[in-house]
């Protein structure tokens, strides 16, 4: 019997601790030094309308823009209320039809093989926002085309976009797909 | 890939893998400090909220439990826990805190839910964006993130101190001893770690879904106009620190730590690495510098830390060498399907053996799509108890189990007294010992028999073939181990798996806890037995090497039939390129 209330004390204290007190002060501690890290890195238009996240991919389909990788989110591709990979296996049919037939799509769209895995294969979050650098610069001349720019000026760009290994040496080096398209569109 | 490649990722492995090391011994010393209650350095600040907690509570400080007290009193606050988690589940719908207005868990799927998370699992057979209301992440699940680790830490504890005590009655008092791993360890460190990831882009708000456009509109497949995004919102780096450094698991988020607002670059990948890891490997210091021989804790050290880097060595190659069936389709680099490419395939495979190593569960990449052989050696780390290094605290009493076994098996092989750090390993311990390394292997069998002969057991499986088999061999796996990760294609969330998965996430975690508590009474009442001739010396690289081996014969023994058909015919079935 002893224990009953001593458990329901204890259990209301430490729930008052660690359920509210701990992540308010962790919300006000983030806010008050990273605010905009803390929002989720939104980036804005220059009329001050949301155009996506810096962390958040999107799709892209058209020949003008320089296309993320694959996405299984349900719904839709990169829907970021259904996050998630397609978890088909390595020995899937029904995933090997799927990277073949985006394997051919890629090179009907003229990117000659072999081509880049990222590209044909989805991610795991399906909301990856980057693809390697292979993938950016296979891409040049179909967009380069699209939109009638000189591929080198667009290389240019492409390389402008590589975020290299943190410090020198942890992870991959990557693009942001959508960064680098909000800069195209910018480019005369 | 190229060689410069894999030399990076070799090389942040090692690099990685001597942090760990360097800090264990800091955090194994603060701990021992932190339970034995002296001062530390952040006693004054501590003190005085630890005082309170007492004083409101009615705990006295000086009182202390035997073994079975001890037990009933963890039992009844993880009860309370559990009911008041299902609760909160359950009447979300009407409790604030909740902007997308979503509606309570069904039943089954907040009973599953709750026991995920009072059992250190966290299972997840729901998607967080879509069904958790910030309250139900942030005083719910988080608040059994904190609790479930302090609990494992606190049967760890106690069973150092079986060891360590001499004819003594008591194991220690539960009430202080969760009080103060709350307080002293998982709190301090997990704001530290919090800011950390929100430094990196972690979102920590209470805002409500963003509504952003896209930059280019599309068509879905049956004609839906889709121009914008929904972003979700939430204090995330609050529970991702502790889902992490209390070996949780839980996303925030459905597709967990590969989700770019949990973990958005390869500093937090890394961090979130170290936190998972951290605690289990400095309780080995934890437990040699309580029992005043440091070198049996290192002993324990090199055991899990020797196998860690076998599985983790494995799991690269297999990775490394991807999937020849796409390869032949004219695709160049890395196997990406189920992976981040910021974290590349050396930033996954460290993450997955970690999380499955431990009994974390999370993940940042999707394990249903690894490699078959990745995909094993995910599931057998698992499978072998959860000690390379295991879950907080689980880690340690189960090898710590498993130690006894050793020195029992080695004791009949040599014609030595069967003993461990002076005391005498007796049929108790031995039964006890047996109970905690048996229990979830028993459990997996079992269970995975049942899914198998049932309709509702294998209308879940999404892949065909040896790869569905791998899905429910793998949810039972970290079902009963507590470890949480999934093949994420088997479709948890009916009533069959509900049930079926947290009767194992409660008899998997509960009844070896129990007996652990038993064996600490046990240990605890005996005499110290000072080290003879006859005594086999646990210190040393022969006791290291007979250890990984009895770890390895255990599991391996108990599931190689399952392995066979399984991954291992995927794995030959893949190379044939069929």
């Amino acid at each position: 019997m002893k224990h009953i209330t001593t458990t329901l004390k204890l259990f209301a204290l430490l729930m008052v601790v660690v359920g509210f007190i701990y992540p308010v002060a962790v919300t006000v501690l983030a806010q008050l030094f990273f605010p905009e890290e803390a929002g989720g890195s939104l980036l804005y238009d220059s009329s001050g309308d949301l155009t996506g996240s810096a962390l958040i991919g999107q799709p892209f389909s058209d020949p003008k823009y320089f296309w993320s990788r694959p996405s299984a989110t349900s719904g839709y591709p990169y829907n970021p209320l259904a996050s998630g990979g397609s978890n088909l296996g390595p020995t899937n049919k029904d995933l090997i039809g799927q990277i073949s037939n985006r394997t051919e799509i890629l090179k009907s769209s003229g990117i000659r093989a072999p081509v880049p895995s990222d590209l044909v294969e989805a991610s795991a979050s399906g909301l990856d926002p980057h693809i390697s650098l292979e993938s950016g610069l296979v891409q040049i001349s179909r967009v380069a085309k699209a939109r009638n720019l000189d591929e080198e000026t667009l290389r240019k760009l492409v390389l402008e976009h590589v975020e290299e290994r943190q410090f020198g040496f942890l992870g991959e080096q990557r693009i942001n797909v959508l960064k680098l398209n909000l800069a195209l569109e910018n480019v005369k | 890939m190229t060689a410069m490649e894999i030399f990076f990722d070799i090389g942040v492995m090692l690099f990685f893998l001597i942090v760990l090391t360097l800090l264990i011994k800091p955090l194994g010393t603060y701990m021992t400090y932190v339970y034995q209650g002296k001062r530390t350095f952040l006693s004054p600040i501590l003190v005085p909220l630890e005082n309170l907690i007492y004083k409101a509570s009615g705990i006295k400080q000086d009182e202390e439990m035997d073994w079975k007290d001890y037990a009933k009193a963890l039992l009844l606050f993880n009860s309370l826990g559990l009911i008041v988690l299902f609760l909160i589940l359950l009447f979300q719908g009407i409790l604030p805190l909740n902007p997308r207005g979503f509606p309570g868990f069904p039943p089954d799927l907040a009973f599953n839910t709750a026991v995920s998370f009072v059992t250190n699992t966290n299972w997840q057979a729901y998607s967080g964006e879509t069904t958790a209301s910030y309250l139900t992440q942030m005083s719910g699940l988080s608040v059994q993130n904190f609790l479930s680790a302090a609990t494992g830490m606190c049967i760890a504890i106690a069973l150092i101190r079986g060891f360590t005590r001499r004819t003594s009655q008591t194991i220690g008092n539960f009430w202080q001893d969760v009080t103060k791993s709350v307080l002293y360890i998982l709190i301090p460190i997990s704001i530290i770690a919090a800011l950390l990831l929100v430094s990196q882009g972690v979102i920590q708000n209470f805002d409500p879904y963003a509504n952003s456009s896209l930059l280019q509109s599309f068509q879905t497949q049956d004609g839906q106009s889709i121009n914008n995004q929904i972003l979700p919102m939430g204090p995330v780096a609050s529970q991702e620190a502790i889902k992490e450094f209390g070996t949780n698991g839980g996303g925030f988020f459905n597709a967990n730590s590969a989700h770019p607002f949990e973990n958005p670059t390869p500093l937090t990948n890394y961090l979130e690495i170290l936190l998972i890891l951290l605690i289990p490997f400095s309780l080995t210091y934890t437990f040699g510098r309580f029992t005043g021989n440091t070198r049996q804790g290192w002993a324990l050290y090199a055991t899990i830390m020797m196998l860690f880097t076998i599985f983790l060595g494995v799991m690269y190659w297999s990775e490394y060498n991807g999937n020849p069936i796409v390869q032949k389709l004219g695709v160049t680099g890395s196997y990406m399907e189920g992976k981040e490419v910021r974290f590349g395939i050396g930033g996954s495979v460290l993450f997955a053996v970690s999380t499955t190593g431990t009994s974390s569960g999370a993940v940042n990449s999707m394990h249903d799509s690894l490699t078959p052989i990745g995909g094993m050696i995910a599931m057998l780390l698992i499978l072998l108890g959860e000690v390379v290094p295991g879950g907080v605290g689980s880690g340690l009493y189960t090898i710590l189990a498993f130690a006894i076994v050793a020195v029992f098996i080695a004791g009949l092989m040599i014609g030595r007294t069967p003993e461990y750090l002076g005391k005498k390993i007796e049929v108790f311990e031995m039964r006890m010992s047996v109970l905690i390394v048996l229990t979830s292997g028993i459990l997996v069998l079992i269970f995975v028999s049942i899914a198998l002969v049932t309709y509702a057991g294998i209308s879940s499986i999404l892949n065909p073939g040896q790869h569905g088999l791998s899905e429910l061999l793998y949810a039972f796996a970290s079902a009963s181990n507590n470890n949480g990760s999934a093949f994420a294609g088997l479709n948890a969330d009916t009533l069959f798996y509900n049930i079926l998965t947290a009767i194992a996430m409660l008899i998997g975690r509960f009844v070896p806890g129990v007996a652990a508590l038993a064996m600490a009474g046990s240990l605890a009442k005996k005499k110290y037995i000072p080290p003879g001739i006859g005594t086999l010396p646990t210190h040393q690289i022969t006791f290291v090497l007979w250890l990984a081996v009895v770890i390895l014969i255990v599991g391996a023994l108990t599931f190689f039939p399952a392995m066979s058909l399984g991954p291992i015919v995927e794995h030959m079935i893949m190379n044939a390129g069929q």
